[in-house]
C-alpha cells in the first residue's frame, strides 16, 4: 500500500467503482488461457472435490470426486485432471525458435508459446500445489499403482505453483491478484479477495453499482464462493445429502448426475467471472515490457519441458543451496519486475514520485553542448534544469535515468527549495561530443527522471549441491524414489 | 534474535576482568580443534577490538585468514584498525571493481588494494565484503573470521563457507534481522531457511560448537546499560563497563529555559530523555516531530557539549552526533530540516546505524504517531539500534499515545513450525524502553 | 467479584452468561483495542444472538465435513486409551515414556456439575505433581478468571505428565504436510494452548507448587501428509501466554470503559438494542471479519460514517490523521482547508490527486 494507492481506494468509495492503479497491463495473458476452478472437501488438505476447466469460455469440462474419502475415485479424478491438463501443455507449445547456441556450443531452442493457468485466487493456487505435492511421489506400478498421467500432473502442477511465486511471471495465475494490480475497489484488501465482489466493483451489472454489486456478491446463495472452500451451507444441505445419495446408490448413475448438477450449479457463476475478468486484463494494453517477461516465463517452460524426463520429482522441501538460489532468482525478479512496471506505466512511476523517488516536471534551463573539461579528455555533460511539484527526496550526486528512456542517465548537480532540480547527462547521448539529435530534452519538454534502475541486482554465485558446506550441514543425501513415496496415504 | 541463553556467571568480578575472561576462552577455543566458535557481542561490548586480537592471534600462529565484513564501511573500519594497531601483519583488501580506497585505507599505504584473490596470495589477512568473497569459486583459508554475523544471512554463508575451514563468527545478537523483498514462507522451519541468520543456521547443524558471551558494553552509560539488556537481551544480561560517575556530559552554554534545553539537559543528566509530543496521528514524516528533532540535535551543538569519560575529556562535535529513525523518507525529510547548524550530523536508519557509536543520538520513535503498529515498527531490533548508539546520551522523540498504541495491538501473528521463538518479542521490548523512559519526560511541543 | 460485576450482569440484561471456552478466551487477544467488543466479552453478552438481533448474523458456518474428519481424527487418536498418541510420543518425540496411566475426566459419574469435575481434576494433577502418578489426564476440566467471572474451559486437551512436569496436548485435524502447516492455524492453535497453559499453571500454583512445572512446550497433534496417521510437534507458545496475559489483566481495567457509559445501558435483545450497541465505540478493522460475531455490523458502522479504517488499517495509516473517506477527498482536492495539524496530510494527499490525474490524464 501507498499514499497513492489508497487515495485511489477513496475515489472508489466516491465514485462507487473502482478505480484504476495501471494505465497499461503488466501480465500476459494467452489467446486461450487454461482456466481452472478447484472446489476440495472441507476438512482436509488436499482432497479435491471437483474442478471446472477449460480453455473455451463456452465449453467448460467438470470432473467430480462423487465420494471424496473414497481413493480410488481420487485417482481416477486425478488420472482425468491429468488428461485435460498435460493435454492443454502439450498443444499451447507454437512453433520452436532456434537461439544462438549457448556458451558451449550447446544447442538452444525456444518454445513460441507457453500454458497459461488462471485460477480465481491464492487459494486455488496453494490448493493446486498441494495436488501436486500429493501426486507426484506416486509409482505407476506396484500395489499401488497409479496411471501414469498422475505423477506427470503432479510435477507439472508443481512447476506451475512454484512459477507462480516468482515475481512477473504470468504461467499461473490468480485471477484476484492480477485485477488487484490493475484496480483499486472501495473495499478492504481483504473483501478484494472474492473474485465476485471485486469484479463488482471493476465492472458492476447493469442497474447496480460497486458497493450494491459487492454486497449482493458476499451472498453465497447468489455467488457461492469462488473455491477451493466451498460454503458450510452447501455442503450441509446440498452436498452431504447428495454424497450420502450416491453412497446409498452405490454408484448409480442418475445420483452421481445430481451430485454433478449441484456442484454445476456452485462452480458455473465462478466460471462465468473468470472469463469476465480475462476480458477485462484483456482490454487493457499490454505494458512495454511484458513480452520480454514472457519470452523468461517461455524459456523456464522450454528448460522443464526438455528436460522433464531426466529430472526426479521436485523434492519435498528444498535443500540448501536450492533454497538460497531459489530465493535469490526471486529477489532479482522481483526487483527487476518492480523497474519495469514503473518504467512502463506512469501511473506506477506516480508512486515512486510520490515517495519522492522520481520526480517529473518541465524544462526550465537547458545546455546541452555543455562539455566538461576537467578530466584529461573533455566529456559531453548537457545541463538541465527541470521544474517540478514533485516532494523529490533525492540527495545531490544521486544518479538517475530517465523514465521515458532509461538508457539516457544523468546526476543530480542542485536541489533548489522552490522546486527546481538541476541535472548533469552522463550517458545514452551517443559517443560523439555533440549530443545525437531528440536525445537531450529542450526548455519545455515534459520529462521525468527516477533513481530506479533495471538489472542493479546482478546474479550471484551458488556452490554445486554435492559442495553443501558443513555449516548447513554439508551435501544433502541424493534423492532416491521409495515405495514409502508411492505408498504415503491419500485418505 | 539469539535462542541460546547462558547464565551469568562473571559478575562478580571486575568488568575489564571478566571481559577479558571470556576473550582468552574465546582465543583459546581458536587452538581448541573445532570448526566454529561463536562469541555474541551485545552494543559496544568490545566486538571491533575482539576481531582485531583474534586477527592478530591467529596471524601471530602462521595461519592465513580471511576476515569477512558485511559493508564496505566495516572493511575499511577494521582495515584502519588492524593497520594501526599491528602494523606488521601483510593485510590486503579485496574489491569490487568501482571500489575507490576511501582515506582511512590509503592512510596505510603497506594495504594492498586489489581486485583479484590471486594477487593477494601472499597476504597474511584478506579482508573484504561478504558480497565480494561470493564472487570467489575458488580458493580456501585456514582460517575466517565473520564479522557482524547475525546480520548475514544464511544465504550468503552458504555461498562463501566453502572458501574457509574454520571459522570464528562475531555478531550482536539483538539487532535487526535480515530481511526480503519477497515471500519467504516456503522455506520456514528449515534449519538451512536462507532467511535465518548466519550464526542460527550455523549452530542448529553443529550444536557442539562453544559459544561466547562478551560480558560488558564499554560504549553504553551506566545509565543506559541495565535498561538496554533488560529490554533487548532479557536472558543473556550484561553490562556497564565504567560506574555511574564515569561520565559525564557537560554544556558550555547555558540554556534558555526551552523545552529543548529541558530534554537536553535532562538527558545529560541522566542519559536518557523523552521529548514528547502532543498525541496526534500522523504521516510517517510528522513535520513536527521531524523538526524537534533535528532542531533537538542543532541545540545540542550550540549548547557547547563537553564529554568527560574514562578516556579524558573533549568536545562533542557534529561528527559524535546521531540521529535515528525508522524509515528513510523520515531520514530524508530530517537532513532537510537540520540546515547548516547541524552540518556533519549523522542521520541515518536503524539499518545503517548498526555497529556505529557516538557521543549523543537523538532517536525519532518508530511508533511516533502511528496508529497501529505493525511488525516492522515492533521489530525488538530496530528500537535496540537506535536506543544502543550512544556513549553518553540519547533523547528519544516521539508523540503522547504509544502505551495505547500497544495496548490496542492486536497479536495475530502466524506462527510457523519447526521456526524458534524469537525473544524478546518486540512488544515487551517497546513496554520496557517506554516504562523507564516515563521517568525522563519533558512535554515538548 | 470484582466492582465491575454488578455492572457487567446488567449489561447482559436477564441473559446467563454466555460460557467461555479455549477459543472465546483466545479470542480476547485478537483486538484489544476495541471497546465495544471488549465490554461485551467481559460482561460475556452472546455476541453471536445481538448480531442477529442486529440482522447482521455471523457468517461463521462450519461443514459437516470439517466436523466429522475432526471428530474421526481425535477419536482415532485417543482410541484404546490414547495407544496411537503413546507411540508417536516415544516413537517420533523420542521421549521415555514409562508405564502409562489413562485418565478421563470428562465423565466421572452420570451428570455432575462442573465444580465437581473441576475439582477431580485438581485432585489428579494435585497426586501427579506429589508422587508423578499418571500419565495422560484426558478431557481436564480447568478454569480462569476473567474480568473476575471464574469461566470454565472446555476440556478438549490432554494433559500430559512426564518427569514431574504437565504438558498440554492439542489434537487438531489441519493437516502437516512436509512439516509445514498454515500458519493462521498453528497460530489459532497455539493460543487457544496457551489458554490451557495458563489455566493448568494457575491451577498448579494454586496447589502450591511452581506454575513452571506447567511446560510452555505445548505438543501439536495432527494428521501427517495426507493421511490419517498423526503426527506431533513441539510448540513454543510463551509469545501467546506473554500476550494471553497481557490482555486478561487488561479486561479487568475494563471499568475505565464501563464508567464513561450510560448507567442504564443494556444489550437485552429488543429495539433499543442496536442504540445500546452503539453507545460502545468499536474499533472495527477487516480483520475483525474472521473472527469476530459483529464485525458485519460494525463494518456497516464504519462504512455508513465514511470511516477510513473499514479499507484496511494500512490504508488508514497512509492516510496519517484523518479517520473519514469525506475528510480526505476533501483535503486531496482542495475543498477542504486543512487544520493546522492536517497540513501536512493534506500536502501529500493532494500531490498524490494530482499525480493520479497527470498520469491517467495521458490516457483518457
Amino acid at each position: 500500500m501507498s499514499a497513492l494507492s489508497s487515495l485511489a481506494r477513496l475515489q472508489a468509495v466516491a465514485a462507487g467503482i473502482a478505480q484504476p492503479l495501471a494505465t497499461v497491463r503488466h501480465c500476459h495473458v494467452s489467446d486461450a488461457p487454461l482456466v481452472l476452478v478447484p472446489l476440495k472437501l472441507a476438512g482436509e488438505a488436499a482432497a479435491p472435490l471437483a474442478v471446472m476447466l477449460g480453455s473455451d469460455p463456452g465449453d467448460p469440462s467438470l470432473l467430480v470426486v462423487p465420494q471424496p474419502r473414497n481413493r480410488d475415485l481420487r485417482f481416477a479424478f486425478a488420472a482425468s485432471l491429468a488428461k485435460l491438463v498435460l493435454n492443454h501443455i502439450e498443444t499451447s507449445r507454437g512453433a520452436v525458435e532456434e537461439l544462438p547456441p549457448g556458451k558451449e556450443g550447446e544447442e538452444r531452442i525456444r518454445y513460441g508459446d507457453a500454458p497459461q493457468l488462471l485460477v480465481p485466487n491464492r487459494g486455488g493456487v496453494a490448493f493446486l500445489r498441494m495436488m501436486g505435492r500429493s501426486t507426484r511421489f506416486r509409482s505407476t506400478e506396484g500395489p499401488y499403482a497409479v496411471e501414469p498421467a498422475v505423477p506427470v500432473l503432479g510435477r507439472w502442477l508443481t512447476w506451475f505453483a512454484d512459477r507462480h511465486d516468482h515475481p512477473g511471471s504470468s504461467l499461473m495465475g490468480a485471477v484476484t491478484e492480477l485485477l488487484r494490480l490493475h484496480w483499486a475497489t472501495g473495499q478492504s484488501s481483504l473483501e478484494d479477495g472474492n473474485l465476485a465482489a471485486l469484479t463488482g466493483w471493476i465492472d458492476p451489472p447493469a442497474g447496480l453499482d460497486g458497493p450494491a454489486a459487492a454486497a449482493r456478491a458476499e451472498d453465497p446463495v447468489v455467488w457461492p464462493p469462488a473455491g477451493p472452500t466451498t460454503d458450510p451451507t452447501f455442503d450441509n444441505e446440498v452436498l452431504a445429502p447428495a454424497i450420502a445419495g450416491y453412497d446409498r446408490s452405490g454408484g448409480d448413475s442418475r445420483a452421481g448426475e445430481r451430485l454433478h448438477a449441484a456442484i454445476a450449479g456452485q462452480l458455473t457463476p465462478t466460471w462465468d467471472l473468470m472469463w469476465r475478468a480475462v476480458g477485462l486484463l484483456r482490454a487493457l494494453p499490454e505494458g512495454a515490457s511484458v513480452p520480454r517477461r514472457w519470452e523468461r516465463d517461455r524459456d523456464a517452460f522450454t528448460y522443464y519441458h526438455q528436460t522433464f524426463g531426466e529430472a526426479y520429482p521436485q523434492a519435498r522441501r528444498d535443500p540448501p543451496v536450492r533454497a538460497a538460489r531459489r530465493l535469490h532468482d526471486l529477489e532479482r525478479a522481483q526487483d527487476a519486475y518492480d523497474a519495469q512496471r514503473a518504467f512502463d506505466d506512469p501511473l506506477v512511476m506516480a508512486e515512486h514520485r510520490l515517495s519522492g523517488q522520481a520526480f517529473g516536471g518541465t524544462v526550465t534551463e537547458c545546455d546541452p553542448a555543455r562539455l566538461d573539461e576537467t578530466g584529461k579528455r573533455p566529456k559531453l555533460r548537457p545541463l538541465l534544469r527541470v521544474a517540478t511539484r514533485d516532494p523529490v527526496r533525492l540527495d545531490a550526486g544521486a544518479t538517475v535515468c530517465s523514465a521515458d528512456r532509461p538508457a539516457l542517465k544523468g546526476r543530480i548537480v542542485e536541489l533548489d527549495d522552490d522546486g527546481g532540480v538541476v541535472l548533469e547527462l552522463t550517458g545514452g547521448m551517443g559517443r560523439k561530443l555533440v549530443p545525437e539529435a531528440g536525445v537531450v530534452p529542450e526548455v519545455g519538454d515534459r520529462v521525468c527522471f527516477t533513481s530506479l534502475t533495471e538489472g542493479s541486482f546482478g546474479a550471484a554465485k551458488f556452490p554445486d549441491r554435492e559442495d553443501t558446506p558443513w555449516t548447513h550441514g554439508g551435501p544433502p543425501g541424493e534423492y532416491v524414489p521409495t515405495d514409502e513415496d508411492a505408498e504415503e496415504d491419500w485418505s | 534474535m539469539t535462542e541460546h541463553a547462558r547464565p551469568v556467571t562473571a559478575d562478580d568480578l571486575d568488568p575489564a576482568k571478566a571481559a577479558a575472561r571470556v576473550v582468552d576462552g574465546v582465543l583459546a577455543d581458536l587452538g581448541g580443534g573445532h570448526r566454529g566458535v561463536v562469541v555474541d557481542s551485545p552494543p559496544g561490548a568490545g566486538k571491533s577490538t575482539l576481531v582485531v586480537r583474534a586477527a592478530a592471534h591467529l596471524a601471530a600462529a602462521g595461519e592465513r585468514l580471511m576476515i569477512v565484513a558485511q559493508t564496505n564501511e566495516q572493511v575499511d573500519d577494521l582495515i584502519e584498525r588492524i593497520a594501526g594497531k599491528h602494523p606488521g601483519i601483510t593485510l590486503g583488501r579485496l574489491s569490487a571493481s568501482g571500489y575507490v580506497p576511501s582515506e582511512r585505507v590509503l592512510a596505510h599505504p603497506a594495504v594492498r588494494v586489489a581486485q583479484k584473490a590471486d594477487d593477494l596470495a601472499e597476504h597474511t589477512v584478506v579482508i573484504a565484503t561478504a558480497a565480494k568473497w561470493a564472487t570467489l569459486s575458488d580458493g580456501s583459508w585456514p582460517w575466517a573470521i565473520v564479522d557482524e554475523a547475525y546480520q548475514m544471512r544464511s544465504d550468503m554463508l552458504l555461498r562463501i563457507a566453502g572458501r574457509f575451514e574454520r571459522a570464528l563468527f562475531v555478531g550482536d545478537p539483538g539487532q535487526l534481522d535480515p530481511f526480503s523483498t519477497v515471500e519467504v514462507e516456503r522455506w520456514a522451519g528449515l534449519t538451512w531457511d536462507p532467511m535465518r541468520s548466519a550464526v542460527s543456521v550455523l549452530l542448529a547443524h553443529n550444536p557442539e560448537l562453544p559459544v561466547h558471551r562478551l560480558p560488558v558494553s564499554w560504549r553504553l552509560p551506566a545509565s543506559a546499560a541495565p535498561v538496554v539488556s533488560r529490554a533487548f537481551y532479557p536472558f543473556t544480561g550484561f553490562r556497564a563497563g565504567t560506574g555511574p560517575g564515569d561520565r559525564r556530559l557537560e554544556f558550555g552554554a547555558r540554556g534558555m529555559g526551552t523545552t529543548y534545553d529541558q530534554a537536553l539537559e535532562e538527558a545529560a543528566a541522566t542519559g536518557w530523555a523523552l521529548y514528547e509530543l502532543p498525541a496526534r496521528h500522523t504521516l510517517r514524516t510528522d513535520a513536527e516531530a521531524v523538526r524537534a528533532t533535528a532542531a533537538l540535535a542543532v541545540r545540542l551543538l550550540q549548547r557547547g557539549p563537553v564529554a568527560h569519560s574514562e578516556q579524558g575529556s573533549g568536545p562533542v562535535d557534529a561528527a559524535r552526533v546521531a540521529i535515528g529513525a525508522a524509515h528513510r523518507d523520515q531520514v530524508t525529510a530530517i537532513r532537510a530540516a537540520l540546515g547548516p547548524h547541524g552540518d556533519g550530523i549523522t542521520v541515518d536508519t536503524a539499518n545503517r546505524l548498526q555497529g556505529r557509536e557516538y557521543d549523543a543520538t537523538v532517536v525519532l520513535h518508530p511508533l511516533s504517531g502511528r496508529r497501529d503498529a505493525t511488525a516492522f515498527h515492533l521489530e525488538s531490533g530496530r528500537l535496540c539500534v537506535l536506543a544502543s548508539r550512544h556513549r553518553h546520551a540519547c533523547v528519544v522523540v516521539a508523540r503522547a499515545g504509544i502505551p495505547e498504541l500497544l495496548d490496542a495491538h492486536p497479536s495475530a501473528e502466524p506462527v510457523h513450525l519447526g521456526v524458534p521463538v524469537k525473544f524478546p518479542d518486540g512488544w515487551e521490548a517497546n513496554q520496557s524502553v517506554l516504562a523507564h523512559l516515563a521517568a525522563h519526560r519533558v512535554a515538548g511541543g | 467479584m470484582t466492582d465491575t460485576a454488578p455492572d457487567l450482569d446488567r449489561l447482559r440484561g436477564g441473559a446467563p452468561p454466555r460460557n467461555h471456552d479455549a477459543r472465546t478466551i483466545a479470542a480476547l487477544t485478537s483486538n484489544p483495542g476495541c471497546a465495544r467488543r471488549g465490554v461485551m466479552d467481559a460482561a460475556g453478552v452472546d455476541k453471536d444472538a445481538v448480531a442477529r438481533e442486529l440482522g447482521f448474523p455471523a457468517p461463521f458456518g462450519q461443514s459437516q465435513f470439517a466436523i466429522t474428519r475432526g471428530n474421526a481424527f481425535e477419536a482415532q487418536v485417543k482410541a484404546d486409551g490414547c495407544a496411537e498418541l503413546l507411540t508417536l510420543l516415544r516413537e517420533r518425540l523420542g521421549l521415555d515414556v514409562p508405564e502409562v496411566a489413562y485418565d478421563d475426566l470428562e465423565v466421572v459419574a452420570g451428570n455432575e456439575g462442573r465444580e465437581l469435575r473441576h475439582s477431580r481434576t485438581r485432585r489428579l494433577v494435585a497426586r501427579a505433581l506429589e508422587n508423578g502418578e499418571g500419565t495422560l489426564f484426558d478431557h481436564p476440566l480447568l478454569r480462569l478468571e476473567i474480568a473476575g467471572h471464574p469461566a470454565y474451559l472446555e476440556p478438549d486437551v490432554i494433559a500430559f505428565q512426564l518427569a514431574g512436569r504437565l504438558h498440554v496436548i492439542e489434537v487438531k485435524s489441519f493437516a502437516v504436510v512436509d512439516g509445514q502447516a498454515e500458519p493462521e492455524q498453528v497460530a489459532a492453535a497455539a493460543r487457544q494452548s496457551a489458554v490451557y497453559v495458563l489455566a493448568l499453571r494457575r491451577l498448579v500454583a494454586e496447589l502450591g507448587h511452581d506454575p513452571a512445572r506447567v511446560s510452555h512446550d505445548v505438543f501439536l497433534v495432527c494428521p501427517e501428509n495426507f493421511s490419517n496417521r498423526p503426527t506431533a510437534t513441539p510448540l513454543d507458545v510463551r509469545p501467546q501466554l506473554a500476550v494471553l496475559e497481557r490482555q486478561l489483566a487488561r479486561l479487568t481495567r475494563i471499568d475505565d470503559i464501563l464508567a464513561e457509559l450510560p448507567g442504564d445501558l443494556t444489550f437485552d435483545l429488543g429495539e433499543s438494542l442496536a442504540a445500546s450497541v452503539r453507545a460502545v465505540d468499536a474499533r472495527y478493522a477487516p480483520e475483525c471479519m474472521s473472527g469476530c460475531e459483529m464485525a458485519l455490523f460494525c463494518r456497516d458502522e464504519a462504512r455508513a460514517c465514511g470511516a477510513t479504517g473499514a479499507l484496511g488499517r494500512s490504508v488508514r495509516d497512509d492516510l496519517g490523521g484523518v479517520d473519514t473517506v469525506g475528510t480526505a477527498l476533501g483535503l486531496a482536492d482542495g475543498s477542504l482547508h486543512p487544520s493546522d495539524d492536517l497540513a501536512e496530510t493534506a500536502d501529500q494527499l493532494r500531490a498524490a490527486a494530482r499525480l493520479r490525474a497527470e498520469a491517467l490524464q495521458g490516457v483518457a
